[in-house]
């Protein structure tokens, strides 16, 4: 019964692992770009949502907001934020002269925005961890003795959603052809009249939304919020994406959940301080026995776009 | 000297030496972003000796160095296997995992640290960062940097003209750990303490992004990047004030101005990476700009253009 409760837990824990490293995962997939900025706007999101719901909007244009309205504008926020680092990062990806590390560019600046953004939340917010004002996070469920709690079973069931919509989104809908198309050959895509410049701040735009989701459900499940909380969620996510695979959805879901499970077991068995080590230790072995990953595609995240 | 400038100029000899380890191996085309990991092995082993055995500096230098060279060189061939993303990841794993072990050693102090009995005023990293710079400098006048140069520019043409791509990578990247490890003795001796929790993945970040803003194509490049960003926020912390003072004044505000966070230095340099990103993704310095200030055309660039 213990095993099945921390079955359970690891499952929640893994959910958010999951938005994120699915929103990673998309634009490696898509991109071939390791966008960095991801923790950050996960981060950006929660502590938008709490300074909102706290103090209300800048410049007296409202009082504190209900905490769905706050985190709402937290999630746009992260997403306004998504585009910016699209304008800046993927426009510019090529270089003049080829170097086999151009592929390195975007990912480079992705880094920028990364300190750009985590620091002027730390100016804005200070550096303290906040108390969420959202919905209990207390209620739970008596399920044949395994406790479940409400807001990581809502999140679980957004995060489900999600995947399977964004699923939807990629094999059917005319958007998802074009973005196959460009991961595919970029260049091809573009002469065969898939607009570039149109569709890729899509995929930032899905990024941010992801992230600010996800922002959101951790605020509500773990009542807090910090201008650090990018930085676990974020390597984990990392880990839980090249576990799964480079650039597939599916792989980003059991790859979140894979970590969630480490995370929780090594917790279990051996105490918290070993969960760097465990988390970090999975990832590298996994690149040493198949850098691929478990659905990963061997040509992602190699070379050059 | 004044206790200030000696250290800021401690700080920039360590961050001079930890750019070249950085830059050995991205000046291969192996981007590393596990540099806090080596600096990390170099500290500890450093305080360690020191701590425990009372050892003299010149031994735990040499540890540091030799130690961190030999696990720089060892994990270099199941890193340098991954390639792209994946070996950005692989480094950062690496420096991940370090970090926890740190953390789990109770012999290592664990997350109390470790303290440094040793203490080294600027001169030793001064020299140190002379050496070294001197050392990368003479590497990439060889065969060897003309061989890393073409491993850069372009792997498959440098594979069929019979350069040993492997080799090459694992020597750069083991020689890079290595200085990377002797910053971290230096760091160790000159704030005499270590604490595992500064080793983070924020370090790596910032000096990867030292080098690459420098610039990767010569030896100057992480020597003007490190010092640029090390003495930047120095210059920040006197003049930032007064232009605010200065604002403040024009719109008729009196009062104290408080100085900036250090917060700020970090947007600056994020706000200089990305913008670098955009118009100079070469970095600061670059081959043809180093050409230029000799005041003489490279011989090859005009047989290019006689071609083009």
């Amino acid at each position: 019964m213990l095993l099945l409760q921390q079955l359970v837990n690891s499952l929640m824990l893994g959910s958010v692992y999951v938005t994120v490293a699915v929103a990673f995962t998309l634009t490696i997939g898509v991109l071939n770009f390791l966008n960095f900025t991801i923790p950050t706007l996960f981060m950006l999101a929660g502590m938008v949502g709490w300074a909102v719901a706290y103090w209300g909007l800048p410049f007296g244009l409202s009082g504190p907001l209900p905490w769905p309205i706050a985190l709402a504008v937290g999630i746009a926020l992260a997403i306004l934020a998504s585009l910016v680092v699209e304008r800046f990062t993927f426009r510019y990806l090529k270089t003049k002269y080829g170097d086999s590390t151009e592929h390195a560019i975007p990912l480079v600046s992705s880094l920028g925005f990364l300190l750009i953004i985590e620091n002027l939340v730390r100016i804005a917010y200070g550096t303290d961890a906040q108390r969420f004002p959202g919905p209990s996070a207390d209620l739970t469920l008596n399920i044949g003795g395994v406790f479940v709690r409400v807001p990581q079973l809502m999140s679980l069931v957004v995060v489900l959603a999600i995947v399977v919509g964004l699923t939807w989104l990629l094999k059917k809908s005319a958007l998802g052809r074009g973005l196959r198309a460009i991961a595919e050959n970029p260049d091809a895509a573009n002469i065969l009249g898939v607009d570039i410049h149109r569709i890729v701040p899509v995929v930032f735009m899905l990024t941010g939304l992801l992230c600010g989701l996800a922002g959101a459900l951790f605020a509500v499940n773990y009542g807090e919020v910090s201008p650090l909380m990018g930085e676990d969620i974020g390597t984990k996510a990392i880990a839980g994406m090249v576990v799964g695979g480079l650039g597939s959805i599916w792989g980003a879901v059991l790859g979140g959940l894979i970590v969630g499970l480490t995370e929780t077991m090594t917790i279990n068995f051996f105490g918290a301080d070993t969960v760097q080590v465990a988390v970090w230790g999975l990832l590298l072995f996994t690149l040493f026995i198949r850098p691929q990953g478990l659905f990963g595609h061997h040509a992602i995240g190699k070379g050059k776009l | 000297m004044s206790g200030y400038w000696a250290g800021i100029l401690s700080l920039l000899a360590i961050n001079i030496v930890f750019a070249y380890g950085i830059f050995l191996p991205v000046a291969t085309g192996q981007l590393n972003l596990g540099g806090a990991g080596f600096y990390a092995i170099g500290a500890y082993s450093a305080a360690y000796l020191s701590f425990q055995y009372d050892m003299p500096l010149v031994v735990t230098v040499a540890a540091g160095f030799v130690l961190a060279g030999v696990i720089g060189f060892l994990i270099a061939f199941p890193i340098l296997r991954t390639r792209g993303v994946y070996l950005v990841l692989a480094t950062f794993a690496f420096a991940e995992v370090v970090g926890g072990l740190i953390l789990n050693s109770e012999t290592l102090g664990g997350a109390m640290g470790l303290p440094v009995p040793t203490y080294v005023d600027y001169e030793v990293p001064i020299a140190a960062a002379v050496i070294v710079t001197l050392i990368v400098f003479y590497i990439m006048s060889t065969r060897f940097g003309l061989v890393m140069r073409a491993v850069h520019d372009d792997e498959v043409v440098s594979d069929l003209m019979g350069v040993n791509i492997r080799g090459v990578q694992v020597t750069a990247f083991a020689i890079g750990a290595a200085f990377a490890g002797l910053a971290g003795v230096l760091y160790a001796h000159t704030y005499t303490y270590v604490e595992i929790q500064g080793f983070n993945a924020l370090m790596s970040i910032y000096v990867l992004l030292y080098v690459l803003l420098g610039g990767t194509q010569t030896a100057w490049g992480p020597l003007a990047g490190a010092a640029f960003f090390t003495l930047l926020p120095e210059v920040f912390r006197a003049v930032v004030p007064a232009a605010n003072a200065f604002i403040a004044s024009l719109i008729g505000y009196e009062g104290v101005v408080s100085p900036p966070d250090a917060s700020w230095r970090f947007v600056i340099l994020g706000v200089f990476t990305v913008l670098m990103m955009v118009f100079r993704p070469e970095g600061m310095i670059t081959r043809t700009m180093i050409e230029r200030l000799r005041l003489r055309r490279a011989p090859d660039s005009a047989s290019r253009e006689a071609t083009v």
